[in-house]
């Protein structure tokens, strides 16, 4: 049995250009308003008066925040963990007494009592800060299972026999393609066996994608006819690992291998904009053998993707003219220098 | 000692000539001929009956028809060859074999296990249709007909009724007609989801229903029968059916 350490995944600060992160940010401040307002108000009419009034003083400072978490934030996300908390936290506080002053400089009134704004404003961001780490954490073990999955479920036993089957029959034929074979064999079990819980690069993850492709063509000959569509990858595009390999394996088990004659696979990558496009097609064989693990595979990734993106990543499948499709799209992101 | 006529299914070209590599350095203590190879199930039930083959090294996993099916279609030929069945890993079909005593080897073979795989073979009979039949974990996907050195497989799904008659079955398709030596009820019971019952000797097939239509009787006590689909003939509904066929036609 593989045993999970948790601290494999240290906390990290929240990414605070993430929509995801921005959208609960907003939801979470906006209800300790309105609860304010609720609390402080005598009945639900008086409270709805005054919301709008707490919304004026709270909404600008918020706004304002945000907007400099969004510029700073790959300055934030070097720092050790509780040093950028403490930094976000001074941040927040200095944002407040400068908005403040601003405030008071334009209308000659000031909008609240300073300490009265600092502490509050303290409050919200440490509870926010702590409900962001929640939410990460609750996500943690899910990564680490899927680690598990990973090893166990990604690379399908069926893969792995096969193959090394396949390098038994080349050995005396061809031991130079053996040899490689092997190789590649092992790197993709390196892959399979690292951390998962940092990201990589676009480039790395392609060259996974052939090695893989190398055995299945060993295995499979004629009948897997591979497309590579890859001008337009960012080579250096972050993701995080193994996500393009499985559906390809999926491509290769579902779409070819049931057939007898040949079948074509397509991967096209490229990026659009601000955004990195993956599509890989397979022809679509109605599967008279119960073959599983289609579902599983997709629900990994897609929810790898949502604990790297947030909502800001995409992953589609669809059937249409005897294909098979899936569609994966996520911000474009390069390793920061 | 003559040499043992084999042949290999399987559907990835390294695996079977891994097997004929393992074959020739196990020569010396077993004699061996290759009589003929398949690139999947279709191709084998093709091929082996003709082949003279004694023993068939037979893929599960193989595009077009599984190897259980293979071996099941098989089995039905005056002498069919015995079976050692080849898996990379299929869990399910191994404990399958266990279970019904069924001889199989892991992928990637080994010559020691291959070499006394084969011995055991050749001294044993080839697996009945029963055992094959107890350790499939699908219906089959077609029906097979043995013609002397052929055997004519009938699609599953191109079947539109299958008659009990006499010692036979017969199998209407709808451009032909069959006949088949297994009994109506193990039919049933493989084919439940495709095939329902509407007589005590005819199972149709549920797709090639189109309907329904009084055939005489009396006015209190009518006779019902199946209108099918692409056939002008009329099968006659038996009255303890009915009810069962009765709410099938409610739920279209």
């Amino acid at each position: 049995m593989v045993s999970i350490r948790q601290t494999t995944y240290p906390d990290s600060l929240p990414d605070f250009r993430n929509l995801g992160v921005i959208a609960r940010v907003l939801v979470a401040v906006n209800a300790v308003a309105l609860g304010g307002a609720l609390f402080a108000a005598p009945d639900l009419a008086q409270a709805i008066d005054r919301f709008p009034q707490i919304a004026a003083l709270v909404e600008p400072l918020l706004l304002a925040c945000l907007v400099v978490l969004f510029v700073l934030s790959p300055l934030f996300a070097r720092l050790p963990y509780w040093t950028g908390c403490a930094a976000v936290m001074a941040l927040v506080l200095v944002v407040t007494v400068l908005l403040r002053a601003g405030v008071t400089a334009i209308v000659a009134e000031p909008p609240a009592e300073l300490g009265r704004m600092l502490v509050l404003a303290a409050l919200i961001s440490a509870g926010l800060l702590g409900y962001l780490r929640l939410r990460a954490r609750a996500y943690s073990p899910a990564l680490a299972e899927a680690r598990l999955q990973a090893l166990q479920a990604r690379i399908r036993p069926h893969f792995l026999f096969n193959s090394l089957n396949a390098v038994l029959a080349l050995i005396r034929r061809d031991p130079k393609r053996a040899e490689r074979s092997l190789e590649d064999l092992a790197d993709l079990f390196r892959t399979l066996m690292s951390d998962a819980h940092q990201f990589v690069r676009l480039e790395d993850e392609i060259a996974l994608l052939e090695r893989y492709a190398e055995l299945e063509q060993l295995r499979l000959g004629e009948r897997l006819r591979l497309t590579w569509e890859l001008d337009a990858a960012p080579s250096d595009a972050l993701l995080p690992p193994l996500v393009l390999q499985p559906l390809l394996e999926n491509a290769v088990y579902h779409g070819v291998e049931p057939g007898t004659g040949a079948g074509e696979v397509l991967v096209r990558i490229e990026r659009r904009g601000d955004r990195v496009l993956a599509r890989i097609e397979n022809p679509y064989v109605e599967e008279q053998q119960h073959r599983a693990g289609n579902r599983m595979a997709l629900e990994n990734i897609r929810e790898r993707l949502a604990l790297f993106f947030d909502a800001e990543a995409r992953i589609e499948t669809r059937v249409s003219d005897g294909r098979y499709r899936v569609e994966i799209e996520i911000p474009y992101r390069v390793a920061s220098r | 000692m003559s040499a043992v006529r084999i042949f290999i299914a399987d559907d990835e070209a390294p695996a079977r000539e891994r097997l004929k590599e393992l074959l020739s350095d196990i020569a010396a203590e077993l004699p061996t001929e290759v009589v003929g190879e398949a690139r999947h199930g279709l191709e084998a039930v093709e091929r082996v009956p003709a082949s003279g083959a004694q023993v068939l090294l037979l893929d599960i996993e193989m595009p077009g028809m599984g190897g259980l099916e293979v071996a099941r279609h098989l089995a039905a030929l005056e002498q069919p060859p015995r079976v050692v069945f080849v898996t990379a890993h299929d869990r399910h079909a191994v404990e399958a074999f266990e279970l019904n005593a069924l001889d199989y080897l892991l992928k990637p073979v080994r010559a020691e296990r291959l070499a006394a795989a084969l011995k055991k073979a050749a001294a044993a009979a080839a697996p009945g249709r029963e055992q094959l039949a107890r350790a499939a974990i699908a219906a089959r996907e077609y029906l097979s007909i043995v013609e002397r050195h052929r055997i004519l497989l009938v699609p599953v799904r191109d079947i539109v009724f299958l008659r009990a008659e006499q010692k036979y079955v017969t199998v209407r398709t709808r451009s032909r007609e069959h006949l088949i030596e297994e009994p109506l009820v193990t039919l049933e019971q493989e084919f439940a989801r495709q095939f329902v019952r509407i007589h005590r000797n005819c199972l149709v097939a549920r797709a090639a229903i189109r309907g329904f239509e009084r055939a005489g009787g009396a006015e209190d006590e009518p006779h019902w029968a199946v209108v099918l689909d692409g056939l002008e003939e009329r099968l006659p509904v038996s009255r303890r059916q009915w009810p069962i066929l009765r709410e099938l036609v409610s739920d279209k």
